[in-house]
């Protein structure tokens, strides 16, 4: 369509910008043309007997050429711009429309010096006038293209001339498809949709494309030139070769748009960040005395546990787990880290997540020093301000503080990147009224670690905090290990009140000498969490929220105490180590599914084990080695619906006891009342005094 | 996915996380295309997995010439012997309303609820309590019709509508360019198109008749219950449902390697208003 309408603009511009120069034009070719007529009227005289019949609507009472020329002009103008046909006199207002040159080129080979010189002329005004456009650019290359077949056509002869006539007759009614005659009266009513289907498909015909610069309108047209030129015997047979003859004889000059095309950036871009990951290992493998101070590598072989599974239907694809594979090893050598484990990928609705679980050399770890968050300031700046005014009563609840690194629910510490590639960020700790409001949401994530988590009750931070609770609650539900890797560690975990929270830390067992792997497919009570559980209070170790307070604010624990209870019974979870047979069972469904990876071949198969109650959450051991992945949305499964939290209870109003009502406005006789008695009990006084006055007067 | 290049598809579609082990790839191969024989399918596409709590369904569909033509589903339990579903109706759909939780995996297994129902008996009415049974396997049956309803979907000009109705598989379909592969109107539901109808003239008018013959997915309610991604650094679109999680449709641009697979709960996530 939009060349269509290019079509019609340069048309309309035409016919304003050229009327003045191309006037002297119209008059040399309506002479040109009208030449024929009179210099040669034995040819068309003798010709018109054969034309006539293959023009199905009479012979117009205009000489031949005329006719051919103002219909063609009217097909190009088409059913949009009804009109009139054009008198003969001005038939070259559309020297731009190609076929339109065709047909007049055509018909007049026998002056081929003259049109050879016209094309030129017509050609000029739009490079002239306007800026030159491609279009134009493709025309003047195609009338270029056009002139070795003008220098055929003038050697051919006149017998000739006529037969070409009818050729564009038979094209023009064929491209038109219309199988009546093209009668000017038809074109002046309304465009059918058959038209404008006819129209769309030329429009579609006509679409340039962006390789070679040809468009098939003119492509058929220069064939069925050629054929008509070279009468071969068996057109249709050879007209593949044709086709492509044509296709090389055609001369395009290469433009130079000046712009260069980036719609490909993006995929070079990750393509120039992934290069670096499979570069790095060469850097390195120079270095002999470096690879001699590498004994254990700080990351593990993620290939071999992908094999694994894989076995299990579970994983990313090899190509994907390998560039994760060298990302990983990018993030050990940026960062002074001991150990590191690939801990799954959550899918998100822009971008994915790769997580990576890191633990820093001891001591290393550097902290940035987050701000305290400020919370009674406020309230004391009030204070101060405004005496006479209660203050309101009401104070937060007491915040639960953050567990430290290394133990705890930030025991590890956890990098995302988007993609393998991409920079490694490094998540926040998570705190405990994160992991609390998080377990009342559930969002998806957007793949943008900033972004806001709009969410009832509101959730203290952007969605890297969400990230980093979702990470704490599958790990603490779904990291399993089999029964006997992991001991508790004999000279850690001394310092914690063993009462608090159960020993906190463990150790690989030196002794662990496997588990038959059928043992771990029957029996659920051979594998063990090795991760802390978290408790509703949002922390792993039990924090007692009255006993800080009672140390630091004494002033105020007589007033509590008669409000809240003195002790909140602690939170006691699973320990550590505890079977995962043991783990709660929901609404009938087992939370945990565990197989043979092959059924076909069991003597070589590993133990699977998949959590459904973190759909994604996967396991598997061959005896000797396990290893732990998550690859999900990061959403806990319940069979139930979401159920949004009710809102907080409404604060009941202060009970109306003597503070707050008032007695009624004494009345007048209350008062008369009162200023008797008053009167009454004053008058001796005032007699005492004035006698003891008096008396004073006559001392 | 097409059953014939599941290997290059598995691996295309592996990002969400959901594989198939080796000798279930194999099996698969190899039963899939005796299937193909046995039922005299045209085309066979391994359509997914529904995670069951002891055993996993293996589902496969067979198609005919017309592509929108009602499809043959098949399951196993072991990739190797499959049987034939029977096809789902609305009176299924209402049955297996009800119930609710995780697949079991054992086809015969029969869900239980109660259900109440009025009894008029002369002019009273009572309301008793009735036990209803379904079977695991009918269950499956309207899942499966469900998301092909739903969330099953196609590029645009992968299919055309032949002039005499019956839509066939465009051989000369080159895949979306990059700037299309982005967008949600260039795919659409792989079912008898619903919204068509209800656009106005105005809407219609731009529209090919042989290639846009089908539901554009833009219009789905709500909006947003699509992920679509771009992969392997602009290699690969790959566009996620989020209202039947598990569903992933890769495509790369500019080739004819499209499809998509299902590996899930088969449970629709209805809290996704909550969860945008």
């Amino acid at each position: 369509m939009e060349n269509w309408s290019d079509l019609k603009q340069e048309l309309e511009g035409q016919e304003e910008n050229e009327e003045h120069p191309l006037l002297e034009n119209t008059a040399a070719d309506s002479s040109k043309e009208s030449e024929p007529e009179f210099s040669e009227p034995r040819e068309s005289e003798r010709e018109k007997p054969e034309i006539a019949p293959q023009f199905r609507n009479p012979p117009p009472p205009s000489p031949i050429p005329h006719s051919s020329v103002s219909t063609s002009l009217h097909l190009l103008r088409g059913p949009r711009t009804p009109s009139p046909p054009w008198p003969p006199q001005e038939p070259s207002p559309t020297p731009s429309m190609d076929l339109a040159k065709l047909v007049r080129a055509t018909p007049s080979p026998s002056h081929s010096d003259k049109v050879v010189h016209m094309i030129p002329e017509s050609g000029t005004p739009h490079s002239t006038n306007r800026q030159p456009s491609l279009d134009e650019v493709e025309e003047n290359a195609f009338q270029l293209s056009q002139h070795p077949e003008f220098h055929q056509q003038e050697q051919s002869n006149y017998a000739k001339k006529e037969p070409k006539v009818d050729i564009f007759q038979v094209e023009d009614s064929d491209s038109n498809c219309d199988p009546n005659p093209l009668q000017p009266g038809v074109s002046e009513e309304a465009p059918s949709m058959h038209e404008i289907a006819v129209q769309n498909a030329k429009a579609y015909l006509l679409k340039t494309s962006c390789k070679s610069g040809l468009n098939l309108y003119d492509h058929l047209s220069n064939m069925l030139i050629k054929i008509l030129d070279e009468r071969p015997e068996n057109a249709v047979d050879i007209f593949e070769n044709i086709s492509q003859d044509v296709k090389m004889a055609h001369f395009g000059k290469k433009l130079d748009t000046l712009q260069n095309v980036n719609e490909m950036l993006p995929t070079y871009e990750i393509a120039e960040k992934q290069k670096v990951l499979f570069l790095q290992g060469n850097l390195e493998g120079t270095d002999q005395e470096l690879e001699d101070e590498i004994g254990e590598p700080p990351f593990p072989n993620i290939m071999e546990s992908a094999f694994y599974f894989e076995q299990a239907g579970v994983g990313l694809g090899m190509d994907e787990t390998y560039r994760i594979f060298l990302a990983i090893k990018q993030l050990t050598d940026t960062h002074p880290i001991q150990k590191c484990r690939f801990w799954g990928k959550i899918l998100g609705v822009e971008m994915n997540y790769i997580v990576a679980e890191v633990e820093f050399r001891e001591g290393e770890d550097e902290e940035e020093v987050e701000e305290e968050e400020v919370t009674d300031g406020d309230s004391e700046a009030d204070e101060a301000d405004e005496d006479d005014l209660p203050r309101s009563f009401y104070k937060a609840p007491q915040p639960i503080p953050k567990e430290e690194n290394r133990t705890g629910a930030n025991k590890y510490v956890y990098f995302v990147c988007n993609e393998p590639g991409r920079p490694w960020v490094k998540l926040p700790s998570v705190t405990p009224s994160q992991i609390v409001i998080a377990r009342k949401i559930k969002k998806f994530f957007t793949g943008q670690l900033d972004s806001p988590i709009i969410s009832y009750p509101p959730f203290p931070g952007n969605e890297s905090n969400y990230l980093r609770a979702q990470i704490a609650r599958i790990s603490a539900g779904t990291h399993v290990s089999p029964l006997g890797f992991y001991q508790f560690g004999e000279e850690e975990g001394e310092e914690e009140e063993e009462v608090e929270g159960g020993q906190d830390s463990f150790e690989e067992n030196p002794e662990f000498e496997g588990i038959q792997v059928i043992d771990l497919v029957e029996s659920l009570s051979n594998w063990v969490h090795h991760v802390q559980h978290i408790l509703p209070q949002g922390r792993c170790n039990w924090f007692n929220p009255n006993q800080k307070s009672e140390e630091e604010e004494d002033e105020e624990k007589e007033e509590e105490k008669g409000e809240e209870p003195d002790y909140t019974e602690q939170e006691v979870g699973p320990s550590l180590l505890t079977p995962i047979s043991e783990d709660l069972e929901f609404q009938n469904t087992p939370p945990w599914t565990v197989r043979l990876s092959s059924n076909i071949i069991p003597q070589y198969a590993i133990a699977v084990l998949r959590s459904n109650l973190w759909p994604g959450a996967y396991a598997f051991s061959n005896g000797k080695k396990f290893e732990n992945i998550y690859i999900g949305w990061g959403h806990k499964y319940s069979p139930d619906n979401y159920t949004p939290p009710v809102p907080p209870p409404v604060y009941q109003e202060y009970p109306t006891g003597p503070e707050i009502t008032e007695i009624d406005d004494p009345s007048v006789e209350e008062e008369q009342a009162f200023r008797e008695t008053q009167e009454a009990a004053v008058l001796p006084e005032e007699e005492n005094e004035e006698t003891e006055e008096d008396e004073d007067d006559y001392d | 996915m097409d059953a014939d290049g599941l290997l290059l598809s598995l691996e295309l579609a592996s990002g969400s996380g959901q594989g198939l082990s080796p000798d279930r790839r194999a099996s698969l191969l190899t039963s899939l295309r005796l299937v193909a024989r046995d039922y005299r399918f045209a085309r066979v596409l391994f359509w997914g997995r529904v995670l069951g709590v002891a055993a996993d369904y293996f589902v496969a569909q067979g198609l005919a010439a017309d592509q929108l033509a009602p499809r043959k589903t098949l399951y196993s339990l072991n990739c190797m012997e499959w049987s034939l579903l029977p096809p789902a109706t609305e009176e299924m759909a209402l049955q297996t309303a009800a119930v609710k939780g995780r697949f079991i995996g054992d086809p015969s297994h029969e869900y239980e609820h109660t259900e109440m129902q009025r009894i008029k008996e002369g002019d009273k009415v009572y309301e008793e309590e009735v036990v209803v049974q379904v079977k695991e396997e009918i269950r499956l049956v309207t899942i499966i019709d469900q998301i092909d309803k739903e969330v099953s979907i196609i590029p645009r000009g992968a299919l055309f509508k032949t002039p005499m109705g019956p839509i066939h598989v465009n051989r000369t379909f080159e895949g979306l360019p990059l700037s299309e592969a982005k967008k949600l109107s260039s795919y659409f539901h792989f079912r008898e198109p619903i919204d068509l109808k209800n656009k106005t003239l105005l809407e219609k008018a731009d529209l090919d008749p042989s290639l846009d013959f089908l539901d554009s997915l833009e219009h789905d309610i709500p909006k947003g219950s699509w992920s679509i991604q771009m992969e392997k650094g602009n290699a690969l679109v790959v566009l996620r449902s989020l209202l039947w999680p598990g569903l992933t449709f890769y495509h790369v641009p500019h080739t004819k390697n499209y499809g998509s697979v299902y590996v899930g709960t088969g449970e629709k996530n209805i809290d996704l208003p909550f969860m945008l």
